[in-house]
């Protein structure tokens, strides 16, 4: 078959609505940019770790300490899960890992801002995850399988995530005035960098024409923010939180909620590296993979010589 | 071994596929990979990974590399000798009429 063809086939199968699995032919393009999407997700799971395991020693009981350590360690295996789906595309797990930690790959932009008191725990399971959710329901969809699957594994979890967060927020913003002011304020500063988290708007937004004709993703950008924000109105509403933009209005005509003009200089800023805490999350990341390397070698060392110990015996 | 790039000697750990009996009586289902030097530790990895609400009662790991698969190109001739054999089926066989009826 020429190549023509083959991507005729390729796009017969997609608009079907068949999945891509990993040894069926597909074009290049599609598999660099699976790749790259995929990759930026498992890094935004690791590193999604450090803001919020900053909190696990200082939790204020036993039981958000549980509950922080679960949620954190779900993250890692997140991480692993997509880490595991992109292995599929042929790439080896130290690739990945390296071109993260000493390379130019990216992870969202999110998670370079500071987590400065528990209420922010509290924000970014109502909020961070909320929007997690809002896009990892649509990539259970996406067109490749491994990584399809991945995410509905996640978004199992994922609900708890969100939902001891806005538990722990509704709790504050109704104790004592002090706490209300600690929730309000966490949610003033995770709001817009949370609606930035759906990346930027479609006009300006390169990859995702090519990713929805690939079925990769089905939403834009705007439209996946546009239902996070309809949802999150009424979810703070409820609990007595204000969300942080005057120019939040009803639209009668689209019913959807109308929304302010996003920062996006900062997000743009985030994005080069000048987020109030990107320099520090790469030098956590490196530090964990250097000391750890030891661990990794004595692990090897241990299984080698124990088969050579094994065939002796036999 | 093969030179990283912050000049450190690592090799990486082998791959496992990972493999869990949802319940009592199911058959097992693949769930995803693990990397793990040794079968032991592979199963404690994939425990940790794909296993932390129950989601198995019990687990498989094995080596990726000695998972032998069809290759999708021959899926045509490969799945061939079933398609032009309906008898296989039960709905190739007519019931008498009599027989039918009777439910």
């Amino acid at each position: 078959m020429d190549e023509q063809k083959k991507l005729d086939e390729f796009q017969r199968r997609i608009d079907n609505g068949e999945k891509i699995e990993p040894k069926d032919w597909m074009p290049d393009r599609y598999r660099k940019q699976l790749i790259r999407m995929m990759s930026q997700h498992a890094h935004s799971e690791v590193v999604g770790m450090l803001p919020e395991g900053n909190w696990i020693e200082r939790a204020p009981s036993l039981k958000r300490k549980k509950v922080l350590l679960a949620k954190v360690q779900d993250e890692a295996g997140h991480g692993l899960y997509i880490y595991s789906a992109v292995e599929t595309l042929g790439v080896t797990r130290r690739e990945l890992v390296e071109e993260y930690i000493y390379g130019k790959a990216k992870y969202s932009s999110i998670f370079n801002y500071p987590t400065l008191t528990y209420a922010d725990i509290c924000a970014i399971g109502w909020l961070v995850d909320g929007a997690a959710i809002v896009n990892q329901t649509m990539l259970a969809k996406s067109s490749y399988g491994p990584y399809s699957r991945s995410m509905v594994r996640i978004c199992k979890e994922e609900s708890f995530h969100k939902k001891q967060g806005y538990e722990m927020l509704a709790k504050m913003a109704n104790g004592t005035p002090e706490q209300k002011k600690m929730a309000q304020d966490a949610v003033n500063r995770w709001w817009w960098p949370t609606l930035m988290m759906f990346g930027p708007p479609d006009d300006e937004s390169p990859n995702s024409a090519e990713l929805i004709k690939w079925g990769v993703k089905s939403k834009t950008n705007d439209e996946l923010r546009q239902s996070f924000v309809d949802r999150t109105v009424m979810e703070a509403k409820k609990i007595g939180i204000e969300l942080p933009d005057p120019d939040l209005k009803y639209n009668k005509e689209t019913g959807h909620w109308d929304y302010g003009e996003i920062p996006w200089d900062e997000f743009w800023e985030v994005i080069r590296g000048n987020g109030p805490m990107n320099r520090e999350r790469i030098r956590a990341r490196r530090k964990a993979y250097e000391e750890g390397a030891w661990v990794r070698e004595a692990a090897s060392e241990y299984a080698r010589k124990k088969k050579l110990r094994d065939e002796k015996a036999s | 071994m093969k030179e990283s790039a912050n000049g450190t000697k690592q090799n990486e750990w082998p791959l496992w596929e990972v493999f869990y009996q949802p319940n009592n009586g199911k058959p097992f289902e693949h769930a995803g990979s693990v990397h793990a030097p040794d079968a032991e530790m592979a199963l404690q990895n994939a425990r940790d990974t794909y296993s932390r609400r129950n989601e198995g009662i019990n687990l498989w790991v094995v080596p990726s590399d000695q998972i032998v698969a069809s290759t999708p190109e021959d899926q045509g001739p490969f799945f061939d000798p079933a398609n032009d054999k309906a008898y296989r089926h039960p709905q190739f066989y007519s019931v008498p009429r009599a027989a039918k009826k009777r439910k």
